[in-house]
């Protein structure tokens, strides 16, 4: 077997703002024909990686190629290898869908035909033939996208970088940006992608690096991350007015772990899923809390979030308080 | 980089009767300015060795379209900073240079355009050439070359301000004033001193001079081969401004 150069590396990346330090010593890998899902909050230092590895920004320091190039010396070269879509790249809206895909072509250094002819693939492609020749202020958020993805698509990349790609989008047009990703995944293309969304990283990422404040928290396949926090855990849901105490009380001594309270969710690691309900509902009843629902789950990437980082993945107003007892 | 210079600039004049306001811009509004000035100041200004206050106008207004004919490169760079646009162009193997050079030459077309609907309206008017043919076309060279000097400008503007109305707002104070403070729309020996001095130094006025001695004959002086200098002058120290700003604006 032949020795593969990974697709994406990247090593000590380091970028600053000003003070703020962007980037802090980044390392960031993918094997050819995978996804790589990098995970965080706003302002954690995707898009900036992103950025760096498109060859858009110049890193302060570290170093990392992509399709066998350096991302600084060969950056020329590199650029006809790379694709880049999403958040931040974009459409030309006065333009139409086909005339955006044959300038991007043509920029590619390909005749106006050759272009052209790939333009109409790809819209065929991304179910977008019958809105190529509109212009791309009147298409919707979804199709916006996939016209964007399609851009990045033009000179069939090996490498393709998607930044938060689905972000804003409706749950249908998610899912079917999903289905695309997946389809170019399994013809090759090697993708790296940044999201908040923790369910997309799940159904699409091979690995998954987590990232925060500027540099990797924790990297691995998604059940290899979940494994690190832990195993099933028992989780209750407390009938209105029932006393979150008296069940942490009831529950804390099944687990060496602190017992997790959120709104009238209450939970605990188990270690086996056989007889944990059948436990939790007999302590329960003995200390008189009242329970509306008792189930066993595997933990979710949201878990393996809030355990690296001790905060949510969006960081907004809407996230339901914590509070923490250690055992 | 020719070739991506010719793409983008296609780009450019392709988007710009998809959007009223830009194209609005370059064919009624000067049609406006024209006879507003034609027939509201016209009266009141008196232009000694000129036959007519027309003769004397057209030129001047022709000149001061061209230097806000290089808003479409503002706007059009602000607009793309904002949305993304830059960013996917960066991402692209294309010469950094084309997507600046793609759009001022973009408004070379423009400017034509411009140009010709100022001259037919003047014609329409009572506007008369008093030339040959071989000095209306050294003009009209002289013309574009000084639109494509300040779209350069209007580069720079448009890569340095954060929105497409910051664009609007910086290009108007700044172009107003050039424009005005010169011989376009009144001889300036009518102004006061000191500010005669500064209208006469003004490119912009070099350039009016250059205009109205190829097209209505007249004296020439040295305004022809200043106005070119000028224009070099400007084209050396604004594009390589404006790309280095265009370079520069990727770590920001």
């Amino acid at each position: 077997m032949r020795f593969e150069e990974p697709a994406i590396s990247a090593q000590g990346l380091v970028k600053s703002f000003g003070d703020v330090r962007a980037l802090d010593g980044v390392d960031l890998e993918a094997a050819p024909g995978t996804v790589l899902g990098v995970l965080g909050p706003n302002g954690a230092g995707k898009t900036t990686s992103v950025r760096v590895l498109t060859t858009l920004l110049e890193p302060d320091g570290g170093q990392a190629r992509v399709a066998g190039l350096d991302v600084v010396k060969d950056a020329p070269r590199l650029r006809s290898r790379i694709g880049l879509a999403g958040q931040y790249a974009a459409v030309d809206e006065n333009l139409t869908g086909i005339e955006n895909l044959t300038m991007v072509g043509r920029l590619y250094g390909n005749k106006r035909a050759v272009a052209k002819r790939r333009a109409a693939e790809l819209l065929e492609r991304f179910s977008l033939s019958d809105a190529g020749s509109r212009p791309a202020k009147t298409y919707s958020g979804g199709m916006r996208r996939r016209l964007d993805l399609a851009a990045a698509l033009v000179a069939s990349p090996p490498v393709l970088f998607l930044d938060e790609p689905t972000t804003g989008l409706d749950p249908r047009s998610r899912i079917e940006l999903w289905t695309a990703i997946e389809e170019l995944v399994g013809e090759g293309t090697t993708v790296l992608l940044t999201t908040q969304y923790l369910e997309e990283a799940d159904r699409l990422a091979d690995r998954i690096a987590v990232i925060d404040h500027g540099h990797v928290i924790a990297e691995g396949t998604a059940d290899e991350l979940k494994a690190r926090v832990g195993g099933l855990r028992v989780e209750v849901t407390l009938t209105h007015g029932a006393a979150a105490f008296a069940a942490m009380t009831a529950l804390e001594s099944m687990s060496d772990e602190p017992v997790r309270v959120d709104g009238p969710l209450v939970s605990v690691q188990v270690d086996e899923r056989a007889g944990a309900i059948m436990e939790a509902a007999r302590r329960l009843s003995q200390a008189g809390v009242g329970a509306e629902d008792i189930a066993v789950r595997r933990p979710t990437l949201d878990d393996v979030f809030l355990s690296l980082t001790g905060h949510a993945t969006v960081e907004d107003q809407d996230v339901p308080e914590l509070v923490e007892v250690a055992a | 980089m020719i070739n991506d210079t010719l793409t983008l600039a296609e780009r450019a004049l392709v988007r710009l009767p998809r959007n009223p306001d830009m194209l609005l811009a370059f064919t009624v509004q000067p049609i406006m300015f024209v006879l507003l000035f034609a027939f509201v100041f016209g009266g009141a200004i008196e232009t000694p060795g000129y036959g007519d206050y027309i003769d004397f106008l057209i030129p001047g207004m022709i000149v001061q379209q061209i230097c806000f004919g290089g808003f479409a490169t503002a706007l059009g760079l602000a607009e793309d900073m904002t949305k993304g646009l830059i960013d996917r162009f960066r991402s692209l193997p294309t010469a950094r240079a084309s997507v600046l050079a793609g759009r001022t030459l973009a408004d070379v077309a423009t400017n034509l355009l411009s140009v010709a609907i100022l001259l037919a309206t003047g014609l329409v008017i009572g506007f008369r050439f008093d030339a040959g043919v071989p000095e209306i076309l050294a003009g009209l060279g002289l013309l574009l070359l000084f639109g494509y000097a300040f779209s350069w400008i209007f580069a720079l503007i448009g890569m340095s301000v954060s929105s497409p109305e910051a664009a609007n707002g910086v290009g108007f104070t700044l172009i107003f004033p050039i424009t005005f403070i010169s011989s376009a729309f009144v001889p300036v020996a009518s102004m006061p001193a000191g500010l005669e001095q500064v209208a006469e130094a003004n490119p912009v006025s070099v350039v009016v001079d250059a205009i109205r001695a190829l097209w209505l004959g007249g004296e020439m002086g040295n305004s022809l081969w200043l106005s070119v200098v000028w224009c070099f002058v400007l084209i050396a120290v604004f594009a390589p401004l404006a790309v280095r700003k265009y370079r520069m604006s990727a770590s920001a």
